[in-house]
């Protein structure tokens, strides 16, 4: 990027790539957490996987990840190559490592991979999180809400197509976490992200695809595929229609 | 009224109630000399104790030095390579069972009457709190932060993420080694000067010992106690500045904080 004054977010290889999982199998102490599991998702698009505590949201995203050396069945890119290096992941926690100034923790990527930093995407992406001043306070410094906003822009600075978020903001306040939903929602236009959560109102205002994961060992559901892109007005009739079945979807899956 | 100055209004009672003591009993001063006696000997011989003095806290901070070097690098061995794990594990325990003070004399003998002996019998009393104090810290490192790091990487780095993450994470860990370190280090150094020595605040008090002149023995005493605690606290300040995000919480806080 030749201008560094220019939106850092939009890059030629981070969008249309799409991931498909077919046959996801994982158990943990022989006890099952998926057998036959499938999904797709479309490249750029946000894919929310809705379900109940402990259903094996997170493990799901974890296998996506890479990080569960025992799980079995195909993890693909659209391009028919493994995702690995290729997806960014962001925890519900915002694990910053607490000795290290906020703009180094967006720029842990390139010093654990031993490249340089680049320190001016760096401040670009910190500003558009709307923390241009607070580049050297460490971590206990900050506020839960502008930790989550130091691990937005740590996970956009990393730059990948796809970007897997396990219920990301789940620790901040209502108000705050909507707002960060928005924040991330515009920022990572474009990417294929996958996101789990509990919350049907935040699947119904942001997904563009929304499945429900229920059952033992977990399956998905076909899916909902609502119009446009969100962020969606909450008075939306779509929004509540959306919220509506997602709740009856995920009373049945419970019953 | 702050820790300082309860520490000394301790000290004082202390010195107080020793000073009578040796008034109302009167114990002859070879058996118990008073604070007073000891101050005034202190006094007379401040450049024969300092000298030695000099010589036990070198013999403490290269101890340290030394012992803390090789725990940190056992620490880096045994979470590195596995083969380290099976081999250095094993010696590291040894290191721990075998009481230091029997090896004394052997160290005497084999690295004779000057400080390598010393300093090798207090690197070796410290070498094992720092080495598994370390080891831990590196074994408990965040999960999410390794599983960052790993997407980042690819798990492709396992040196870096050990340099970036894992060492640093451990630094608390390892602080909590060496105030250990730093508390026993002067322990090692005197035995070593007890078993055979021509130096050394350790040699002073056995050979004030040996000829009755107890006042001057405790004179050492209190030097090397002086020394002892600049040791541990100047370790203690040290790490404190190290390790800024490093938040202490004890129960007692929020009771005097919220009251």
């Amino acid at each position: 990027m030749l201008d560094p004054t220019a939106s850092p977010r939009v890059s030629p290889r981070a969008s249309g790539l799409g991931v498909r999982v077919s046959r996801g199998q994982l158990a943990f102490g022989g006890t099952p957490v998926f057998a036959e599991l499938g999904l797709d998702c479309a490249p750029g698009s946000f894919t929310y996987i809705l379900g109940s505590s402990g259903v094996g949201k997170s493990s799901l995203l974890r296998m996506i990840a890479g990080l569960v050396p025992n799980s079995k069945g195909a993890i693909v890119a659209s391009d028919g190559k493994p995702l690995s290096g290729r997806i960014a992941y962001m925890d519900q926690r915002d694990l910053l490592l607490p000795w290290l100034g906020a703009l180094d923790n967006v720029m842990v990527g390139a010093r654990l991979r031993g490249q340089s930093q680049d320190r001016e995407r760096a401040a670009a992406l910190m500003a558009q999180v709307g923390l241009s001043g607070q580049h050297h306070k460490l971590p206990n410094q900050l506020s839960g809400g502008m930790r989550q906003r130091v691990a937005l822009a740590r996970t956009l600075m990393e730059d990948r197509p796809v970007v897997l978020m396990d219920e990301p903001f789940s620790a901040v306040d209502a108000l705050t976490r909507m707002k960060l939903q928005e924040l991330s929602a515009r920022l990572l236009a474009g990417r294929t992200v996958i996101l789990v959560t509990h919350d049907p109102m935040e699947a119904a205002r942001l997904g563009q695809c929304i499945h429900v994961l229920s059952g033992s060992p977990a399956t998905l559901d076909d899916g909902l595929y609502p119009a446009g892109s969100g962020p969606r007005d909450l008075a939306d009739p779509v929004v509540t229609d959306l919220h509506r079945t997602l709740l009856g979807k995920l009373e049945v899956a419970i019953s | 009224m702050n820790a300082l100055a309860r520490g000394a209004v301790t000290i004082a009672g202390v010195l107080a109630a020793w000073q009578i003591f040796v008034w109302v009993s009167g114990v002859a001063p070879f058996m118990l000399p008073g604070p007073w006696a000891v101050t005034t000997t202190w006094f007379d011989h401040i450049g024969y104790l300092t000298e030695h003095a000099a010589i036990t806290g070198a013999e403490i901070l290269l101890g340290l030095g030394l012992g803390t070097g090789v725990g940190v690098i056992s620490a880096l061995a045994i979470i590195s390579f596995a083969p380290a794990r099976r081999w250095l594990m094993p010696a590291l325990v040894v290191s721990q069972a075998v009481p230091v003070f029997a090896l004394a004399p052997l160290l005497v003998l084999w690295l004779g009457y000057g400080m390598a002996s010393k300093v090798t019998m207090a690197a070796l009393i410290i070498y094992f709190p720092v080495a598994t104090a370390f080891l831990d810290g590196l074994r408990r490192t965040e999960p999410g932060w390794l599983d960052l790091a790993e997407t980042m990487t690819g798990g492709k780095r396992p040196f870096a993420v050990l340099w970036h993450i894992r060492m640093p994470a451990a630094l608390p860990g390892l602080a909590s080694g060496l105030r250990v370190g730093a508390a026993v280090a002067p322990i090692g150094a005197v035995v070593g000067e007890w078993v055979g020595s021509g130096a050394g605040l350790g040699y002073v008090m056995l050979h004030a010992n040996g000829r009755m002149q107890t006042d001057l023995m405790f004179a050492a005493l209190a030097t090397l106690a002086v020394l002892a605690l600049g040791t541990y606290f100047s370790v203690d300040w040290g790490l404190r500045r190290l390790i800024p995000w490093q938040i202490e919480t004890a129960p007692s806080d929020r009771q005097t904080s919220g009251g």
